[in-house]
C-alpha cells in the first residue's frame, strides 16, 4: 500500500482500478543542430513560446469566467514565467551557444528549476515545481506538436490517472465508468479541478511526478477530502472506505430527501431555487437536487470546445435535450456571453480593457449572423418546454430594444415559414451593470424578469478588474455600494412588477443567504451542488430575522465588518458545522 | 543623484510565502519602473524584474527581504514594492474566501 498526497478539489470517496492515461510526456534527449540551423531553431521556440503564452492567457479567459474571480490569477504569474527574460535568454543562449534542439533547451531550462522547488521545504513552495512543470509540458507539446485532444472512455469502474487533463477532456470524460480523477499537476484553480467539481466527481491534483509508478488495473483509492491517492490499499483501509463510500451514499439519501421538500422559511415565504449550469448533461445534477428550474443556462460552451462555428441545428440539439431532460421546469437561456477574444476567425484585435470592451450582448449586436442562428435557435426550442430567453450585459436600453427586434424579425421569418415557436417568449436581461439597475424602472416596461448576475455587478461597480492581481483584493461582494445597489434592483423590479431572480456566486454562497432573503430577493440561480445547503438555510431562518439582519447591515458602511456579521448569523443558526 | 540605491526591509507577511502568485504581483509592480531592482535573501541576491528569480527565493512566511532599487525612480519604487509585499497578506484572505 502507498498513499500519495495531493490537492484535494472535489470532494467524495471513490474506490476503483486505475486507469493510466498515457501522457504522451515526450522523451526529450539530448539532440544538437547544426549551426547553419540556429537561426530556425531560435524562430521554432519564439513561435512556441507565443502559442503556448497564447494557450495559458486562454486558460486565464475561461477561469476567470468560470469561476468569476481570482482563480484566473495563477495563469497571470504562468503567463508572467513564460515572458520571462532570464528563462527566454537562458534557452537562446543553449540554441544559439550550444547548438541544443529548442525541446532539449527547454528540458534543460526546466529541469534547473523543477529540480529546484522539488527541493525546498516549506510544502506550500514545493507545489511550484508544478507550476514549472505545467509551462515546459505545455511548450514540448507545442513543439513535438503533440495532439492535444484525447478521449477518456472506459470499459469498467475507474479512476484516471494523468499528468493532466484539458477541459475538452474533462468534459468529455465516461461519465459512467469513471469515478474519479488525479492528475500530477494543477491547483484548486486548474481546470481538472474546476470540472471535476461541476461534475461532482471526486478528484485530487498536484499529486506531483508519482504516476508512472502507477500501473493500469491496480486498485485505487481516491479520497477527495484529504486529497489522497491510496494505491494498492490493505484489507482494512478498503473496508474503511467502503464504510465512507456508504456513508456518502446515506448523506445522499439524505440530500434526495431534502430535494423534495420545497425551501420555505420558517414563516412561511417560499423560496424559489434554481440553477446555473453551462453542459446540457448538468440538468441531470439539477433534477438530482431538487433545482426549480434552470435560471441560467450559459451557452459559451457551445463555442468554446469548438473547432468552427456552432450551426442553428447544434444550438437547436443542445437546447432541446436541456428542455426534455428538465422535465418542463423553467429554463433560461442566456445568449452568448463572450469577449471578441474568444470567437474564433473574427481577426478582432486583442482589447486592452477586454471587460469593457467588446463582449457578451455587444459582441452578438455586432456579430448578427451567429447572434440570429442563436436567437433562431431558441425560438425553435421554446415551443419544447418553458424556455426564456436572456440578454447578458445590456448596459443601455437601445441594446435591449436592437436585441428584441432581432427576435421579432426573427418570429416574422418562423412565421412565415410556418415553423412554430413560442410568441409569448419571456424576454430579460441580465443586471451586471450599475447603468441597468438605474435605469431600471425603464427596462422593466419592456422585459419580463431581470437576473442580478453578481460576479460582473462587483466588478463594474467597484471598477475592478477581477483578473488584475493589483487590484484583485479590491473586489468585495459585501461592499455596502454592491448591497445598495442590489437593493435598488430588487425595488425596482418588484415596482415594475417584474421577476428578479440573483445568478452569481453571491446566490450561491451560503454567507449571504440570509441577507439576500432579508433584501427580498425571493429566487436564487445556483450551481446545482449549493443547492440543498441554500435549501437547508431557507428552511430554518426565518424571512422576519432575514429582514432584521438585512436593515442592520444597511446601515454599515465597512465590508469586511459586513463579512463578520453575515458569518456570524450563519454560525449561530448552525452552531454544529462551524 | 538618481543613482543611489535604496534598501528596504521587509518580512514576508502570508501564510503561503512567496508563492507565483505574490512573486507575479511583485514583478508586474517592480517593472513599472526604470530603476534596477534586487532582492537579497540570506546571501543570495536576485533580479526583482524576473518571476522565476523572485520564485526561487522560495522566501516562505516570516524570511526577511532585503530590496535594493537603484535608478532614477527609486525612491517611489522602493515605496511602491514594499507596499506590494504587505498586500500579499490579503491575497492569502481572498484565496481563503473561496
Amino acid at each position: 500500500m502507498r498513499v500519495f498526497q495531493g490537492i484535494a478539489v472535489s470532494p467524495g470517496v471513490a474506490i476503483a482500478k486505475a486507469m493510466v492515461v498515457d501522457d504522451k510526456q515526450p522523451k526529450v534527449s539530448r539532440r544538437f543542430i547544426s549551426r547553419a540551423n540556429v537561426e530556425a531553431e531560435l524562430k521554432r521556440l519564439a513561435d512556441a513560446m507565443d502559442l503556448v503564452a497564447e494557450q495559458i492567457q486562454t486558460s486565464q479567459d475561461e477561469v476567470a469566467t468560470e469561476l468569476g474571480d481570482q482563480y484566473g490569477a495563477i495563469f497571470s504569474a504562468h503567463l508572467q514565467m513564460v515572458r520571462d527574460e532570464k528563462l527566454n535568454e537562458s534557452l537562446i543562449d543553449s540554441i544559439r551557444y550550444r547548438h541544443y534542439t529548442a525541446e532539449y533547451a527547454v528540458s534543460q531550462s526546466f529541469a534547473r528549476y523543477i529540480q529546484f522547488f522539488e527541493r525546498v521545504p516549506n510544502p506550500f513552495l514545493r507545489e511550484r515545481a508544478g507550476d514549472f512543470r505545467d509551462i515546459e509540458q505545455r511548450l514540448l507539446n507545442v513543439l513535438f506538436g503533440a495532439d492535444a485532444k484525447r478521449k477518456l472512455a472506459a470499459k469498467q469502474p475507474s479512476i484516471v490517472i494523468a499528468h493532466d487533463l484539458t477541459p475538452s477532456e474533462m468534459a468529455n470524460l465516461d461519465r459512467v465508468n469513471i469515478r474519479g480523477i488525479v492528475t500530477e499537476v494543477g491547483g484548486p484553480g486548474s481546470h481538472s479541478a474546476i470540472v471535476a467539481e461541476a461534475l461532482e466527481l471526486p478528484a485530487v491534483v498536484g499529486v506531483g511526478s508519482h504516476l508512472r509508478e502507477i500501473q493500469t488495473d491496480t486498485t485505487l483509492i481516491i479520497d477527495g477530502h484529504q486529497g489522497r491517492v491510496i494505491v494498492q490499499p490493505d484489507e482494512e483501509t478498503i473496508l474503511r472506505y467502503e464504510n465512507e463510500v456508504e456513508q456518502q451514499r446515506q448523506t445522499k439519501i439524505k440530500l434526495r430527501g431534502l430535494r423534495d421538500l420545497p425551501a420555505v422559511t420558517a414563516d412561511g415565504e417560499t423560496i424559489t431555487l434554481m440553477a446555473n449550469i453551462e453542459f446540457p448533461h448538468e440538468a441531470d445534477a439539477c433534477i438530482e437536487r431538487g433545482a426549480s428550474g434552470v435560471g441560467l443556462y450559459r451557452t459559451e460552451f457551445l463555442y468554446l470546445g469548438q473547432e468552427s462555428e456552432p450551426t442553428e441545428e447544434d444550438h437547436y440539439q443542445v437546447y432541446s435535450k436541456v428542455i426534455r431532460d428538465m422535465q418542463g421546469s423553467p429554463i433560461v437561456i442566456r445568449t452568448l456571453d463572450l469577449g471578441a477574444d474568444k470567437i474564433f476567425g473574427d481577426g478582432h484585435p486583442p482589447e486592452q480593457n477586454p471587460f469593457l470592451g467588446l463582449r457578451s450582448i455587444r459582441l452578438s449586436l455586432r456579430n448578427t449572423d451567429q447572434f440570429r442562428r442563436q436567437l433562431r435557435a431558441i425560438l425553435r426550442a421554446s415551443v419544447l418546454g418553458d424556455v426564456s430567453v436572456m440578454f447578458p450585459l445590456v448596459s443601455t436600453l437601445h441594446e435591449l430594444r436592437q436585441a428584441k427586434m432581432l427576435l421579432s424579425d426573427l418570429m416574422e421569418d418562423l412565421e412565415e415559414q410556418s415553423i412554430a415557436f413560442n410568441r409569448d417568449l419571456k424576454v430579460g436581461i441580465m443586471v451586471e451593470v450599475p447603468s441597468s439597475v438605474i435605469m431600471l424602472d425603464r427596462f422593466a416596461q419592456e422585459i419580463d424578469f431581470i437576473s442580478i448576475g453578481t460576479n460582473d455587478l462587483v466588478q463594474y461597480t467597484l471598477a475592478v478588474d477581477r483578473n488584475n492581481p493589483d487590484v484583485a483584493p479590491l473586489y468585495n461582494s459585501c461592499d455596502p455600494a454592491v448591497l445598495r445597489l442590489i437593493q435598488m434592483a430588487v425595488d425596482s423590479a418588484r415596482k415594475g412588477d417584474i421577476d428578479v431572480t440573483l445568478c452569481g456566486q453571491m446566490g450561491g454562497n451560503p454567507v449571504y443567504t440570509m441577507l439576500l432573503i432579508g433584501m427580498g430577493l425571493r429566487s436564487l440561480s445556483v450551481t446545482p451542488s449549493a443547492i440543498p445547503e441554500i435549501k437547508q438555510i431557507c428552511r430554518t431562518v426565518s424571512a422576519q430575522k432575514c429582514r432584521e439582519l438585512a436593515t442592520r447591515v444597511r446601515d454599515m458602511d465597512n465590508a469586511w465588518e459586513i463579512k463578520r456579521l453575515l458569518r456570524e448569523n450563519l454560525r449561530q443558526l448552525f452552531p454544529d458545522d462551524a | 543623484m538618481g543613482d543611489e540605491s535604496i534598501i528596504r526591509k521587509v518580512i514576508v507577511p502570508n501564510r503561503q510565502g512567496l508563492h507565483a502568485r505574490p512573486a507575479n504581483l511583485f514583478v508586474k509592480v517592480a517593472m513599472q519602473y526604470q530603476s534596477q531592482v534586487e532582492i537579497t535573501r540570506d546571501g543570495l541576491k536576485v533580479s526583482g524584474k524576473s518571476i522565476l528569480d523572485v520564485m526561487t527565493l522560495a522566501a516562505e512566511h516570516g524570511t526577511e527581504l532585503t530590496i535594493i532599487v537603484t535608478g532614477p525612480d527609486a525612491e517611489v519604487a522602493a515605496n511602491a514594492l514594499v507596499d506590494v509585499v504587505k498586500r500579499f497578506i490579503e491575497e492569502d484572505d481572498e484565496e481563503n474566501e473561496l
